[in-house]
């Protein structure tokens, strides 16, 4: 499907991490490969390539999230892998990770290539699907890592449900240290968090509502820290809430632990203050949290103990959310926001914009041992457009995914990905899906 | 709303219960007062909570509900006001006295009232708290009475119905607002006899303050009063983040009995639950009992002259001892008697805020 005609995207500032880039570049885009990156007007003898204009654009590495629920299969009315990985590229995403928590759970080859295929055929966003620790997600029995890691699994986790038993924990992390593949980390403590639906604290006494404490995560991110260390097993823990929780892992990687971690954009953006109304657009797990630990996590983003930003992309149908606050499902939407909601924080000064770029494509991409996340000559051109000026309201109808649940809905965002091309195809042009040349 | 619900002899009486005392434009400011109060951000009037409630908005309450108070106490307990008015109390958790007082009130108002106990609705067959609400919104009642286990339940309800007002009857942990106004009231006629406010007061509340949604309207209300708010009780019922959570100053955490009661005018004994031992909250009741039951013996030492409320059910001998219960400075039957008045005062001021003006100012 791949186009054969090259590519020129011109007259952008091209930023990437990994190659060490923020400035004008233009890149020449051929076989589906970065072939070149070149000082302004240097690739004008390639008469023949299609153009695409990035004035006042910025040019980043396609982004990669670590972080994702596609919901197929076993829960299609919610999301399929067609719009997750639609809905991936349309936020600039050329790389999602897709967590094991379908019915059935992603615990066998039939279930990863199944959907490998489906994302194959869905044509947008590459999809990695991440396999289960434990049969079922159980957290009794260990999963067939080999199986699949060769089906095609690039990591591993329970997800949502916790490895409660530290001895299975111990022997997965040895086990997958063989394979050279992580183990992705919910952190909780389900005798601490009890059930709880937003974070514990003066507001949740006040509200009535069951809270959940940032100890419940601390505690796990502890464990998993110390069995990493114990094993030498790899250790990535998911979505961190908490400043204490960013301390520990700062703490690890100074000893050498093989441990990354993830933070997500809401965490940063929103905070408990958002329960006040009840609304459950504003519930998730690890629930939002107080100004404490949200400059804990931007601490964590500046001095580089955090490794990525995933967005843990959760949909969920609206008869799921509209129920009692305790009743209602946890999670919201992710992919189209992520982006934006972090150039605002960039041009808010809480982020810098290479910063920025690392963490949501190099950062994560390292995590997980992938190739992907850089602009370097020779890899493969998974390329995003971003304009980083524009500014919109980001309405119910702009979400491309099956399920609606969003806070952010009604709110204006600020800059969006305006052309996206994975393995050099392009998919996303002047801000929509499809493959038409601009101008 | 509002067309044609009454006679014109109808609304005359109907005001005669409080225009006796108060003149028309009292009248006016009190309807149109509520009507700004409970708007949450639609048309409808809904009582939610104590939370958002103005001083003069809480006196507005107990002002109405005192003269509500003279009607349960003549031979035919009845008058005309909310004839034609449809109430519908809906409680998804089980309630003997918060549901007989709306009823009795919603009676004595002369509205048609109903009861839908959650297990012999439809949500014993699975429905929502959403279609359940509507489907009984679709009914046209004028006001519906919801008592829930999960805390913004009521909230949630009325932000999805578009003509009947939300009475909140109890949510999980969160408010209780028609208790408190009771507490308040009762404390109001109590001090009068001695001549004192419902300001400037001492008020404490002893046990399970984590899980009480009556002490949190309670304390809502008092610190809008001015009050000083004690919380006494072990640390795992009464964490210290209380004090942060309504905004520090005058709520103090104590985990003292003796030291917590020192001085206080009123101590407001709060429920145990026999659950709370298995959820690791306390060691065993008896425990609890040893160091936090409210005896006389404890009251006459360090606050004498101190009157007792419970909103009840109570368990004696666990957060409060049979001989306080009974004994006189206990305000716990008054507390009953006042919750029809000011059901009926919540009941009668969302109901006529609903009706347009012209037919008030008549």
């Amino acid at each position: 499907m791949s186009s054969h005609r090259p590519i020129v995207i011109q007259n952008g500032t091209v930023i990437d991490a990994a190659s060490n880039l923020d400035g004008a570049h233009d890149i020449l885009v051929e076989d589906g490969r970065i072939a070149a990156v070149e000082k302004p007007g240097a690739l004008a003898k390639h008469a023949d390539a299609e153009r695409i204009d990035a004035k006042g654009q910025w040019v980043i590495p396609g982004c990669v999230d670590l972080h994702v629920h596609l919901r197929e299969p076993g829960e299609e009315w919610k999301e399929t892998i067609q719009t997750g990985a639609e809905a991936a590229v349309l936020g600039g995403y050329t790389t999602i990770c897709c967590m094991p928590n379908t019915k059935p759970a992603n615990d066998s080859a039939e279930v990863t290539r199944f959907i490998i295929e489906k994302a194959k055929a869905a044509g947008a966003a590459r999809v990695l699907p991440i396999g289960a620790i434990s049969m079922e997600r159980k957290g009794k029995q260990l999963a067939p890592y080999n199986e699949l890691a060769k089906a095609g699994c690039v990591a591993f986790s329970d997800d949502g449900d916790p490895v409660v038993d530290a001895g299975l924990m111990r022997r997965a992390l040895e086990w997958c240290l063989m394979l050279g593949l992580p183990l992705s980390c919910h952190e909780e403590d389900r005798n601490l968090s009890c059930g709880g639906s937003m974070n514990e604290s003066p507001l949740s006494l006040k509200l009535g509502l069951k809270g959940f404490p940032g100890v419940a995560e601390d505690v796990m991110i502890a464990r998993d820290i110390e069995l990493a260390r114990f094993t030498k097993g790899k250790v990535h823990i998911c979505h961190v809430s908490t400043a204490r929780g960013i301390e520990l892992i700062r703490r690890a990687k100074n000893d050498g632990i093989n441990v990354t971690c993830e933070v997500a954009p809401h965490h940063l953006v929103l905070d408990e203050g958002c329960c006040s109304g009840y609304d459950t657009n504003c519930k998730m797990m690890p629930p939002l949290k107080g100004h404490e630990d949200i400059e804990g996590l931007f601490a964590g983003i500046e001095d580089g103990t955090v490794d990525a930003i995933a967005s843990d992309h959760a949909p969920h149908d609206l008869d799921s959310k509209q129920v009692e606050f305790s009743r209602a499902t946890v999670g919201i939407l992710g992919l189209q926001t992520s982006l934006p909601l972090f150039v605002e924080l960039c041009s808010g000064g809480k982020v810098s914009r290479r910063r920025m770029v690392e963490l949501l494509s190099y950062g994560p991409a390292k995590s997980f041992g992938l190739s992907s996340g850089t602009l370097r000559v020779g890899s493969e051109a998974d390329i995003t457009v971003v304009d980083p000026a524009a500014r919109w309201c980001f309405e119910a109808g702009a979400i491309r995914s099956k399920s609606k649940n969003s806070p952010f809905v009604g709110r204006e965002l600020m800059g969006r990905a305006t052309h996206v091309l994975v393995g050099g195809r392009r998919v996303v042009s002047g801000g929509a899906l499809g493959a038409e040349s601009s101008r | 709303m509002g067309q044609g619900h009454a006679g014109d002899s109808d609304r005359k009486s109907a005001r005669h219960v409080i225009v006796r005392r108060y003149d028309n434009n009292y009248l006016q400011a009190l309807v149109k007062g509520s009507r700004e109060v409970f708007t949450n951000r639609s048309m409808v009037n809904h009582l939610l909570g104590i939370e958002g409630l103005s001083k003069s908005e809480i006196y507005r309450y107990l002002d109405t509900a005192q003269s509500f108070v003279e009607v349960s106490e003549r031979d035919i307990k009845k008058v005309p006001t909310l004839r034609g008015k449809t109430i519908i109390h809906v409680f998804f958790e089980p309630s003997t006295r918060t549901l007989s007082s709306f009823g009795i009130a919603g009676k004595r108002l002369s509205a048609d009232t109903i009861n839908i106990s959650s297990s012999s609705s439809s949500v014993k067959k699975g429905e929502t708290l959403l279609d359940t609400v509507r489907t009984l919104e679709s009914m046209n009642p004028d006001i519906l009475v919801m008592r829930h286990s999960e805390s913004g339940s009521p909230h949630f309800a009325a932000r999805h119905l578009s003509r009947a007002s939300v009475v909140n009857a109890g949510d999980g942990a969160h408010e209780h607002p028609t208790q408190a106004l009771l507490d308040l009231l009762t404390l109001r006629q109590h001090f009068a006899e001695s001549g004192r406010q419902l300001e400037g007061l001492k008020v404490g509340f002893v046990g399970d303050v984590r899980h009480s949604r009556v002490a949190r309207s309670n304390i809502l209300a008092h610190l809008t009063l001015g009050n000083e708010v004690r919380l006494i009780g072990p640390s795992t019922l009464v964490p210290r983040d209380f004090t942060a959570a309504f905004g520090g100053g005058k709520v103090s955490v104590v985990h003292d009995l003796q030291q917590g009661l020192e001085g206080l005018d009123v101590v407001v004994c709060l429920r145990m639950q026999l659950e709370r031992q298995n959820e690791h909250f306390v060691p065993n009741l008896d425990e609890y009992a040893k160091e936090y039951c409210v005896s006389e013996g404890i009251l006459a030492r360090c606050c004498p002259s101190s009157v007792v409320l419970h909103p009840g059910p109570m368990n004696r001998g666990t957060e409060i001892s049979g001989e306080v219960a009974d004994g006189p400075r206990s305000l716990i039957r008054r507390q009953v008697n006042n919750g029809v008045a000011v059901r009926m005062a919540v009941l009668y001021l969302l109901a006529r805020s609903a009706e347009p003006h012209e037919e008030v100012e008549q």
